[in-house]
């Protein structure tokens, strides 16, 4: 109706000439892809590898060049004190530490288990994690070539071998940038619902412009979704152009549809801005609605699943996701740019999310009032 | 002339908690007149004026405006006034044409009243030159008449005003009041709420609130008589304390 | 400078300093972010962040259906990292399942696989894990392949002989049970700390500004310094209190104690904090309104900090023009000193030079706030 169209024109004047907001709407996501993208990776390499052999045989030296050649690892020390070794543990000049003793070769020529020790710096538990899975596949690898070496002694018929193969679908090259981006996104979205939209309904209330459009004939409705549309559009933009941004800059798949990401966006951001007009009303000052969505967001974003999947969450983690709509959109973000999952597949986050979409705008709804 | 009343209120009260802001109001208000709504600060004129404007609920009693009860029809009531609050509230950061065509397009103008509103507004106000110029970066007394302009845009049968002329120099109040009576004229309403005791002169009924209670209600002349008093200044001290008086 | 005092001046500015304390104890919004979003952050870092995979939903796709795959598959379902989901019939169905998010990987026995196991010495297996989640994919895939190679051990179990001729052995120092509180809490002290020290103490001295009542303080007997030091001094104590409320919780709750001196660590976080409200008085002179503020505090400290001091991501495997950065972010510095401290136990002379770079940069910051300070008021 012409009210809204009246009230959505104002808001938008409203966005663009304020300077700081319109620069941050385009701002905030380029910053967001150039800086932080490439910084959120798990992935490592050239870890530091401290390389202790007592052994000094063509076994143990095979071992340590393939170490050497491997690109996970650089061997920064080597050193035959145990002690000195822990010592450039201690102080992070190195972060593993690879320990072959002496008969190390023998033992393999004679058949007994070849022992080496790996100590990590195991202060970041992951890294540790993942550094061990690489070093232990080198070690796998190497064993598996010896064995075959030791062909002539064993007759391999008798030992029945699994031949374990694997692949990554999807994402062959397991890219972290493909999985955190989406991730950045869901933060992006989140962000504008919550705060740009919610600080600027605080702010016409500490003004008292809302006042004023409370003594006229205006609807609860009518003011609602022409606070909501001008916002729903900003997200959507900002969605569309970090998407773009990722596709220029790291080459980021889209294997879904377009269309089905931009229609959950939309709910999304429904659900999202549902929830800051209701926190909204809650406050009077923007710096007590900017602190309330501050903890918010701060435990819907890390509840999500964006560093970490969320199905190995306690169970009483899990339960909280049912209602933490970044969750929802965390999910399915991925699930349709780098799956291509479609409709069917996100059916159940659909009613999920429209749920809590149709409960917070009713909760906004509800606590609105034109009269106190 | 029929006195046809606008705002007819009947032992109105309003209590916050234990606090009883407005104690059984009873006045009411005619058409076409300048109503002044005098008190001391806190004496609870804004509470009785944001319950005529439906924006706050009564706890009891009942306030019927431009013929609607404020209670029960709170949204009709609005159709037809108007209302300017202490701070102005016009968006600081658009222009004086962008809150018109808000506040008239809100009101249910057609776009063409709209536009040849605007222009009339801004030959009277003489404010042609600023019509791009953002609210926040106008002079105080002008934001104020611009404030009052759009209040009465839409020509309702009355317009609220709530301490209208609040940090404003004595010329720019002249020429306030000066739009109050052309109003008026116009047969629009107006009720006004103010501290400034000069302004009482100005109107043509005006009633005394003091600790929620309307204390005395008629024309300045008849309170200046009734006192035996120079100024509607002089009635409201006797009236409200008694005790500084001689 | 503080001994000279007066009497008088000490009541003004004890008043004054006790007014700042009420304005924080009466807005329970400003307490929620005080304590609770350490309390949020601990237990949701401490409980909920998993960086290991429980319960991992896989799907099996068994061509052989013998007794050698039935096996497998049980050992599969009944280890603790994975749930079996489906039992699943097609090629095609993976794709789909992989679609609909309804397991993690899914694993492909080979047709016949047990009779070519024993007659021909080898059968395959493929894992096919959803690489849309790297990590979890990853660590799928390994336990996995942990699993069915342990199997194959136990198939040819012999003494002396065997596939594995060497057994590396591997100990996490430092931090034995991998738990990952010992990354996180150094950094959510270190996020908290400058959060309120920063953030909270701009937005106290803008507020003032943009309501008009600091030029009312400066008009007061109160002398600037007095006012800066009213507004911060709080937050200062406040601080200290949630740094002690943090280590609390994380050795209540995880058994994380102190391992080095404990005194070390309040005097140089004590150097943090000063470092973070001077920041937070620099931010002060820079914003005009309390939203500036809040932006500036915010997008221009506290990301930067989340990335830069190492505490979700190591800085280590960033591309290198990050580390460089981090270098003057004085997060980094303070999150390897609490690291070293806490976890590792060290003393001041494995950190001196973090110390010192820290140091030098409270003293920076300390200057130009209190020059940028006094410039703004003429």
């Amino acid at each position: 109706m012409r009210t809204i169209l009246y009230l959505v024109r104002k808001e938008f004047t409203q966005i663009f000439r304020n300077r700081f907001i319109s620069r941050a709407i385009f701002g905030i996501p380029l910053v967001q892809m150039i800086i932080l993208v490439p910084a959120v990776t798990f992935e490592i390499d050239n870890i530091k590898l401290c390389v202790i052999d007592k052994d000094m045989t063509s076994e143990s030296r095979d071992l340590v060049s393939r170490l050497q050649g491997s690109e996970f690892f650089l061997i920064s020390h080597t050193t035959f004190s145990e002690q000195e070794a822990d010592d450039l543990l201690h102080k992070n000049r190195c972060d593993l530490i690879l320990n072959i003793p002496r008969g190390f070769s023998n033992d393999i020529m004679t058949e007994n288990r070849a022992k080496v020790m790996v100590i990590a710096n195991a202060i970041n538990a992951s890294s540790a994690q993942l550094s061990w899975a690489y070093i232990s596949g080198v070690l796998r690898d190497f064993n598996a070539d010896l064995v075959m070496d030791n062909l002539s002694v064993k007759s391999i018929g008798t030992l029945p071998t699994i031949k374990i193969t694997n692949r990554f679908w999807y994402n062959p090259t397991l890219n972290y940038k493909y999985y955190m981006l989406p991730g950045i996104l869901v933060i992006l979205v989140t962000a504008i619902g919550l705060l740009l939209a919610g600080l600027n309904v605080v702010k016409e209330k500490e003004m008292g412009t809302i006042e004023q459009l409370n003594v006229t004939p205006i609807r609860k409705y009518q003011f609602i979704i022409a606070k909501l549309v001008p916002f729903l559009v900003i997200g959507l933009v900002d969605l569309a152009f970090g998407l773009l941004l990722g596709k220029i800059l790291f080459d980021i798949p889209f294997a879904g549809s377009l269309g089905l990401l931009f229609f959950f966006a939309v709910l999304y951001l429904i659900a999202v801005l549902g929830l800051a007009l209701f926190l909204s009303t809650l406050s009077s000052t923007q710096q007590q609605y900017l602190f309330v969505v501050f903890f918010i967001l701060l435990i819907f974003i890390l509840m999500s699943g964006i560093f970490t999947p969320a199905e190995s969450m306690p169970l009483w983690a899990q339960k909280f996701n049912l209602v933490n709509p970044a969750a929802y959109f965390m999910r399915v973000i991925r699930m349709i740019m780098l799956k291509g999952s479609g409709f069917i597949d996100i059916l159940p986050d659909i009613r999920g999310l429209a749920i809590i979409a149709l409960t917070t705008v009713s909760l906004a709804i509800w606590r609105y009032r034109k009269r106190v | 002339m029929m006195n046809d009343k606008v705002i007819i209120v009947n032992n109105l009260v309003k209590k916050f908690g234990q606090f009883v802001a407005n104690n059984d109001l009873t006045f009411s208000v005619n058409r076409g007149e300048i109503f002044g709504f005098l008190g001391a600060n806190g004496a609870g004129k804004t509470t009785a004026l944001r319950i005529l404007c439906g924006l706050s609920s009564p706890t009891s009693g009942e306030a019927i405006v431009a013929g609607y009860n404020v209670a029960k029809n709170p949204e009709r009531v609005k159709r037809h006034i108007g209302y300017m609050c202490q701070r102005f509230s016009l968006y600081e950061d658009l222009t004086i044409e962008e809150n018109i065509r808000l506040y008239g397009g809100i009101y249910g103008l057609s776009k063409s009243d709209i536009v040849s509103g605007t222009e009339n507004l801004l030959d009277k106000l003489y404010f042609r030159e600023y019509r791009h110029r953002i609210i926040g970066d106008l002079p105080l007394g002008m934001r104020q008449k611009l404030a009052f302009s759009v209040a009465v845009f839409h020509k309702p049968e009355i317009v609220f005003l709530d301490e209208p002329t609040g940090g404003v120099d004595p010329i720019t109040r002249r020429q306030f009041w000066e739009m109050i009576y052309e109003t008026a004229a116009n047969g629009i309403t107006v009720f006004v709420t103010t501290h400034y005791m000069d302004e009482a002169e100005y109107c043509d009924r005006i009633s005394i609130m003091s600790e929620g209670r309307i204390v005395a209600i008629d024309t300045p002349k008849g309170l200046k008589t009734e006192y035996n008093s120079w100024s509607v200044e002089e009635v409201f001290i006797r009236i409200a304390r008694p005790d500084k008086t001689n | 400078m503080p001994g000279l005092i007066k009497p008088t001046d000490m009541k003004r500015f004890l008043g004054f300093v006790k007014k700042e304390f009420i304005h924080i104890f009466r807005d329970l919004r400003t307490l929620i972010i005080l304590f609770g979003i350490p309390a949020a952050q601990i237990i949701i870092f401490g409980y909920a962040v998993r960086t290991d995979i429980k319960n991992a939903s896989i799907a099996v796709y068994d061509l052989s259906g013998d007794e050698v795959t039935r096996d497998l598959t049980d050992r599969l379902s009944s280890s603790e990292f994975f749930i079996l989901r489906e039992m699943i019939d097609s090629y095609d169905k993976v794709d789909e399942i992989f679609k609909s998010s309804k397991v993690k990987a899914v694993i492909i026995f080979d047709e016949e696989f047990g009779r070519r196991l024993i007659s021909e010495g080898s059968a395959s297996v493929e894992i096919i894990a959803d690489g849309s989640e790297p990590n979890v994919a990853n660590m799928v895939t390994n336990y996995t392949r942990a699993i069915i190679a342990e199997y194959n051990q136990d198939l040819n179990k012999s003494p002396g002989e065997g596939l594995i001729l060497i057994e590396p052995e591997v100990r996490m120092y430092y931090n034995p049970n991998l738990e990952s509180q010992f990354m996180f809490v150094p950094g959510i002290i270190t996020i908290v700390l400058m959060l309120i020290c920063a953030l909270m103490t701009s937005i106290t001295i803008t507020r003032e500004k943009e309501f008009g009542t600091m030029e009312v303080l400066l008009v007061s007997p109160l002398k600037p310094i007095h006012i800066i030091l009213g507004k911060v001094t709080p937050y200062f104590f406040l601080s200290l209190v949630d740094l002690i409320i943090i280590l609390l919780l994380s050795w209540l709750v995880f058994g994380l104690p102190v391992k080095g001196s404990l005194l070390l660590l309040m005097l140089i976080t004590m150097l943090y904090i000063l470092l973070a409200l001077s920041l937070g008085i620099l931010i002060s002179t820079i914003s005009k309104t309390m939203q500036q503020a809040m932006f500036i505090s915010l997008a221009g400290l506290m990301l930067p900090i989340i990335i830069f001091s190492g505490f979700i991501f190591p800085i280590e495997y960033m591309p290198p023009i990050y580390n460089w950065i981090s270098t003057v972010i004085p997060a980094r510095w303070f999150v390897t000193i609490i690291k070293n401290i806490m976890v590792k136990g060290t003393g001041i002379t494995y950190i001196w030079k973090e110390t010192l770079i820290l140091s030098g940069m409270t003293i920076l910051f300390i200057v130009v706030s209190a020059k940028r300070f006094r410039i703004r008021l003429q």
